[in-house]
């Protein structure tokens, strides 16, 4: 008995050992819930780039990756409860997608000395790596995106928005909030107006904004939504014809998820992104040929492409390339979360890194530092094309206005730091 | 001009208010049969519209389930189904539904408290919620029924010629009074002069008094189900069809809420009125209030609304009065 005991003691011991020295990268990821349909598909583009560095190259520096999926429903009480019940697992960061859960987790990971990699998400002013040590949110920040959008704007009118009127539908939550700040100062700066209409999630009930569209008359709309709102948004700016090309949304307004329920009536509207769109990268031969056609794709791979789903595999491809980084400044390729820390803030993704990985022109460069944890913060456009059912991008990666974001994010951050006790490093 | 900006909000009110009524028919026709608060009919309404979707596009149900233990790539059987089929197949699978809630659901709970069939609803409806994903995927669904989108011109021109200023009107919020008038209409029709309705009314009456009397209380609750799962389909199609098939449909039954509380929970005629009462207030203080406040006032006024009517009549505008002796 006690030889059958030590036995079956041995093997599970045998058949952990191997799992424990993996890279562990967990995945707080949404698929139910009202936002489901859109974390679905970033969950997957997160999970089967990993899946290729496993199958292709055999992890990173010789170490295989876990993804174990934790499911938060968008919800933050569930976001931290997944964060708590992972992190012991050797975890190296999180990327929990959620504004939300992102502010819970700040001061937890500072605590815990565990990265929290929140691209194009998050809190903006964790940009400021000399306060959020251990947050990082490259390559661009929901201020970067206002940013862009008023710039693509002022090119649209030849260097000047004054007197324009400029309306921002936006998600009633810390979320949708986020660029109104950023929108103040630049109207002043340009000499536009801008008329807040807030939209009380989930957000399928917007005709009193949108009456009040038609009867203002914006010369733009921006809109900063998630979920159904989005495509609640669109289809009435369709109803009212308010022209599609003058109506931009942010990062997380513009997936196929957002425009396709909206058929034509969605042609010609526009969105902010920071990364490519579309299947057109060498990647995706990798990945056809060692995760879709074996069977190893994320739900089967029904998402490939999606701007979702490449939002997701971008993601994996910073946090893969901060490992890389982490394991050659540490000598070691069993890091731990903090040596992780140091990898990010020596991270630059150049263009010909971008190429090598089959991603050429996908991103801006990324470069990092410790007290740059934001990057460039450089976001382009897209445009929908309806007929084709494809995303067209329209411009090329575009710098945001730091002189007059860097004051806001300095603000920000020294109110955080001051708040929780932070002593800025650097 | 102003005030002709306040009644073009007045008129998309009352509009949105026959939306949110659509929704409370459902809840009314179980209570008033039953007693029961229906806590799934928002998922029922999603369930219906996914099923709908699932029928007209020809998707395999259980595709991802199938895929998964037998290692094929199953997502369509390569037809369509044209609109009005798919919605009586629809109609039919929510009668299948009503059945089986009756059978393995209802049938074990006779003569609890209500509070206890009000949880059996809740895990109706998370059962649901999991049935509809695994049966058609969590995605978006895009509905299309040959229902009209966007401005009414006819309505924009005639205001114009009128009052010199073009009303706006969604053709989807008219199509959707005009059904919610037949709707209101037949299931008025029916409780009223047929044998059935009369049952039913007898049922919610008194179950014991209907029961004497032979009305099978079995039958009564499949078939005020099922019309209640053929209002959620209704619902799901007019909200589907403006801003998607998803999971975010199931929670159009909050502004149903309300509606409840200020009609009543018993009475159809009442969950007409108080969802125009309710749209139609909630537009006009977003309208006049809402910018001095910052806005998104809608979801919390309606529930404003509703309470302020509570203080002077609890049963609701058109509920039954309740009267207990001690």
């Amino acid at each position: 008995m006690k030889l059958k005991l030590a036995t079956v003691a041995l093997g599970a011991v045998m058949a952990a050992a191997p799992a424990m020295a993996d890279l562990v990268v967990p995945n707080l990821s949404y698929r139910t819930g009202p936002y489901g349909a859109n974390g679905t598909q970033y969950a997957d583009g997160f999970n089967d780039y990993f899946t290729l560095l496993n199958e292709r190259d055999g992890g990173i520096g010789g170490e295989k990756i876990r993804t174990p999926e934790c499911e938060t429903a968008y919800n933050t009480e569930k976001g931290v409860e997944c964060y708590e019940a992972t992190k012991g697992s050797g975890a190296l960061v999180y990327n929990p997608l959620s504004t939300g859960i992102t502010y819970q987790l700040i001061p937890k990971v500072a605590a815990d000395k565990i990265p929290l990699y929140t691209p194009g998400y998050g809190r903006t002013s964790a940009k400021n790596g000399k306060v959020f040590e251990w947050v990082f949110n490259a390559p661009a920040n929901y201020w970067d995106g206002a940013s862009v959008a008023i710039k693509y704007l002022l090119d649209q009118n030849g260097g000047s928005l004054e007197g324009k009127k400029i309306a921002l539908v936006y998600h009633n939550s810390a979320y949708g909030k986020e660029p109104i700040r950023t929108l103040q100062e630049l109207g002043k700066k340009h000499g536009f107006t801008l008329t807040e209409l807030p939209v009380d999630p989930p957000g399928q009930e917007q005709k009193s904004q949108w009456l009040q569209i038609r009867r203002d008359k914006p010369d733009y709309v921006l809109m900063w939504g998630w979920g159904v709102m989005n495509q609640t948004a669109i289809q009435e700016a369709a109803n009212i014809r308010f022209p599609m090309e003058n109506f931009i949304g942010t990062y997380w307004s513009g997936s196929e998820v957002d425009v396709k329920p909206v058929g034509a009536g969605a042609n010609g509207y526009k969105a902010l992104t920071f990364h490519g769109v579309g299947m057109d990268y060498p990647i995706y031969e990798d990945m056809k040929k060692h995760v879709i056609d074996p069977g190893k794709a994320s739900q089967g791979g029904q998402f490939v492409g999606s701007v979702l789903y490449s939002r997701g595999m971008y993601a994996g491809v910073v946090i893969a390339e901060a490992i890389k980084k982490a394991q050659e400044l540490a000598g070691t390729s069993q890091i731990t979360a903090a040596q992780l820390r140091d990898g990010f803030e020596a991270l630059d993704i150049t263009p010909e890194r971008l190429a090598e990985l089959g991603l050429p022109d996908f991103g801006p460069e990324i470069k990092m530092s410790c007290d740059n944890h934001g990057g460039s913060g450089m976001a382009r456009l897209q445009q929908w094309d309806a007929s084709a059912g494809k995303w067209t991008l329209i411009t090329d990666f575009t710098q945001p206005d730091q002189d007059v974001l860097d004051p806001l994010i300095l603000e920000d951050s020294e109110a955080y730091a001051k708040e929780a006790g932070i002593s800025p490093r650097c | 001009m102003e005030f002709l900006y306040a009644s073009e909000v007045l008129l998309n009110g009352l509009m949105a208010g026959v939306m949110y009524s659509l929704v409370a028919l459902g809840f009314v026709l179980i209570y008033k049969a039953s007693g029961i608060f229906n806590y799934a009919q928002g998922v029922m309404a999603l369930f219906a519209a996914m099923t709908l979707v699932g029928i007209m596009e020809g998707r395999v149900p259980f595709a991802h389930l199938i895929n998964a233990a037998f290692g094929v790539h199953l997502s369509s059987f390569g037809w369509t189904v044209p609109g009005l089929l798919a919605i009586l197949l629809t109609a039919l699978i929510m009668v299948g539904l009503a059945i089986a809630i009756e059978k393995l659901v209802l049938k074990h709970l006779v003569g609890q408290e209500p509070i206890i069939l009000f949880m059996a609803t809740i895990g109706l409806a998370w059962f649901l919620e999991g049935l509809g994903d695994v049966m058609w995927g969590a995605d978006v669904k895009v509905l299309d029924v040959g229902l009209p989108q966007g401005i009414s011109e006819t309505v924009e021109t005639m205001t114009d010629g009128l009052f010199g200023y073009g009303f706006f009107i969604d053709r989807l919020d008219i199509w959707a009074t005009v059904i919610a008038a037949v709707l209101v209409a037949a299931l008025v029709g029916f409780s009223q002069y047929t044998k059935q309705g009369r049952a039913m009314r007898a049922v919610a009456d008194d179950h014991q008094a209907a029961l004497s009397v032979g009305i099978s209380l079995q039958f009564i609750w499949i078939m005020v189900w099922s019309i209640a799962g053929f209002v959620a389909l209704v619902a799901g199609i007019m909200w589907g069809t403006k801003s998607g098939v998803q999971f975010s449909l199931s929670l159009i039954a909050l502004k149903a809420l309300p509606v409840l509380m200020l009609g009543g929970f018993t009475s159809i005629p009442g969950a007409i009125v108080g969802g125009l009462i309710i749209g139609m207030g909630e537009k006009l203080f977003e309208y006049f209030v809402g910018p001095a406040v910052g806005g998104a006032t809608e979801n919390w006024f309606a529930y404003v609304l509703a309470l302020l009517f509570l203080v002077f009549r609890p049963q609701g505008l058109f509920g039954e009065r309740i009267i207990e002796r001690v």
